[in-house]
């Protein structure tokens, strides 16, 4: 399709590892296509050059933690055509939304010297929580794949292929054998959005949620599954209280077990 | 007609354990690729075999809802257990297919259809549910007014080697839906093993002539009226220890009678919508499709993968999802399998392998949910037919 100009990318960080920017760079054989559509505005993991905004695609990753990131998320959002959040911290608050179920004064007296120089929010939030997201791409990290059909559908206009059911269907359809049926092995899978090609299971191990919920996550039954399998209430505390510890279906379980 | 093998469609007759691997020596040099069980993973799944040897010898599965267990044995049979988590139908309709590809040249969007060119499956140890799931498939693939052309390619040449059940599953109820342990139709040759100790042989009945014209490469012997017998006894020993039992009597209308039972909530609540019932499931054959392009637009294809009626853009529309609820869907699931099929398909769409019931991560038990219902009836608790809740 002939372009007038390049659709301009710009890739932001916040509160993270860097580990879903650094999917982007881990495209290698694609990178070259990638840097071939889109102009490259944007991206310090990768160049110290930057181009003004406004943007047309903004990938956003990590969560809001600080006072001066609120702020910042605002601006980013004004230069952005489209804001698509990348990886569990972007879309749920991360690892780092612990805090989000004590006091972060408490972890900032035990981890930091002089916590008084240390400003930041009771909470880690989504991206979602404070602007408009036009889509959110899931995983811890994420997918890469996932990331250049995210970039493909955005480039010509279509939707992308990233379905929210059950890791289940992806080990089943890839003939993994289900490792909780098999083995005893607690599992996630079943209330866990796909997209990771059902990782874990296929090394026998039991999925860890990574991506999320899914569309429908039934966390109770399977909860009380787990606790037939001998997992006690503070390991499904424990296994809700993951990478998408905030997100609104696992939050509501690891609370409800909590009590 | 009498075979090169000097034998006939609808001959019994007896292979020694010893001569298995010459079974699959004929059919290699015939050029089909063999699939069969296998031990992978802490179960028995189907793939790819090199040999005989490569058949779960001396293995055996304990089955639940909800919980499958690989066993040792204490004999070394190689048919000794029940159906695994995959089924044929990965084989005949692939779990993830791509139907064409497209790529842009000068402009022009160039169509590039797929070319699939693989040699003929034989597929060792099918069940008789397996073969009943088959025909059933078949319906839905063949016999309809579009053919599909991969399953079609696919199941046509397929050599079957099926299997008589020496042992129940813990799940398995295909005596109540009537579609086993015994094997009666679409086989090639139909094996039963008969194991003890003074003897390891395979009861062979030919099926077809290219079985007859197999057997020719294989050393065997006519069956004694003995053996037919044990053949007998085996099977029936099998039906009368199903691991459960499902009453069939009317079941389209017990189950139209009640889309507004209580019961749908109840099973709500414990359905995870995972999918993964309609993934092992033998007859379960839907499908969404996928456009895929790349970053440059040039190359465009689609892709077929394995679907779910749990899943929400299942029913998706214009407007959003028939299906949102879980009780709708777990509703939709087993009505069809069980009622709704039949008024399409003219058959059940369940043949009684209790795949659904081992796999289902919380162990719901499709015999238990009919039971359920019918028993409302009995006692009084079923709301009132047709009425609306």
């Amino acid at each position: 399709m002939p372009r007038s100009r390049k659709p301009k990318l710009a890739v932001w960080k916040f509160a993270s590892c860097d580990g879903c920017q650094l999917s982007l760079l881990d495209c290698e054989d694609e990178l070259l296509a990638v840097a071939g559509e889109v102009d490259i505005a944007y991206f310090l993991e990768a160049s110290r050059a930057v181009v003004k905004g406004p943007y047309d695609l903004s990938l956003v990753e990590g969560s809001i933690t600080t006072p001066r990131d609120a702020e910042r998320i605002h601006k980013i959002r004004r230069a952005s055509k489209y804001l698509v959040t990348i990886g569990a911290c972007a879309t749920a608050g991360g690892i780092q939304a612990l805090r989000n179920f004590k006091d972060v004064n408490e972890f900032l007296s035990i981890v930091y010297a002089t916590p008084a120089y240390i400003e930041t929010l009771k909470t880690s939030t989504p991206i979602a929580d404070h602007v408009t997201v036009d889509f959110e791409l899931r995983g811890c990290p994420i997918n890469k794949r996932q990331l250049l059909e995210v970039l493909s559908a955005f480039l010509h206009g279509r939707r992308p292929n990233t379905p929210p059911h059950s890791v289940c269907i992806e080990c089943k359809r890839r003939g993994t054998v289900c490792v909780m049926v098999a083995r005893g092995t607690p599992c996630l899978g079943p209330v866990t959005h796909a997209g990771c090609e059902a990782l874990c299971p296929s090394y026998h191990r039991g999925c860890y949620g990574c991506f999320g919920p899914m569309e429908t996550p039934n966390t109770a039954s399977l909860s009380a599954w787990w606790q037939r399998l001998g997992a006690s209430e503070e390991d499904v505390v424990r296994a809700f209280r993951g990478f998408n510890a905030y997100a609104d279906a696992f939050r509501k379980e690891s609370e409800r077990h909590e009590q | 007609m009498m075979g090169a093998s000097g034998i006939q469609v609808g001959d019994v007759v007896v292979i020694e354990r010893a001569h298995l691997e010459r079974l699959f020596d004929a059919l290699r040099q015939r050029g089909y690729q063999i699939v069969g069980p296998t031990v992978r993973d802490e179960a028995i799944i189907y793939d790819l075999l090199r040999s005989a040897e490569d058949l779960p010898i001396g293995w055996t599965d304990e089955q639940e809802g909800g919980y499958y267990r690989l066993k040792r044995r204490n004999d070394a049979a190689v048919f000794g257990y029940a159906v695994g988590p995959h089924s044929w139908k990965r084989f005949v309709h692939p779990p993830a297919l791509r139907l064409w590809r497209a790529e842009r040249t000068d402009g022009r969007f160039r169509i590039i259809e797929e070319t699939e060119t693989l040699p003929p499956f034989a597929f060792i140890g099918v069940r008789s549910c397996e073969l009943h799931a088959l025909a059933i498939q078949d319906r839905v693939f063949l016999e309809g007014a579009y053919v599909d052309p991969v399953y079609k390619a696919r199941r046509s040449g397929a050599f079957i080697v099926a299997v008589n059940c020496g042992q129940a599953g813990g799940t398995c109820f295909c005596a109540s839906m009537n579609t086993g342990p015994r094997v009666t139709f679409g086989f090639d040759l139909a094996l039963t093993e008969l194991l003890d100790a003074e003897r390891h042989d395979f009861v062979v009945d030919v099926g077809t002539e290219r079985g007859a014209e197999l057997l020719g490469d294989v050393p065997y012997r006519a069956a004694s009226d003995a053996e037919r017998a044990a053949v007998d006894d085996l099977v029936a020993h099998t039906a009368a220890h199903m691991g459960r039992t499902m009453e069939t009597a009317e079941i389209k209308e017990l189950l139209y009678r009640h889309y507004e039972h209580p019961r749908w909530d109840d099973v709500a609540r414990r359905c995870l919508t995972c999918g993964n019932c309609t993934m092992v499931c033998p007859t379960c054959f839907c499908t969404t499709v996928e456009d895929v392009t790349d970053l440059r637009g040039q190359r465009a294809e689609r892709w077929r993968r394995w679907d779910s009626c749990f899943t929400l853009d299942f029913t998706y529309l214009a407007g959003g999802r028939v299906r949102a609820s879980a009780k709708a869907r777990y509703r939709q699931w087993m009505t069809h399998k069980l009622a709704t099929w039949i008024d399409q398909f003219g058959t059940s769409g369940c043949v009684g392998c209790g795949r659904c019931i081992t796999w289902c991560p919380v162990a719901i038990d499709i015999t238990e949910e009919v039971r359920a219902i019918r028993e409302s009836e009995s006692t009084g608790s079923a709301p009132s037919p047709g009425k609306e809740q």
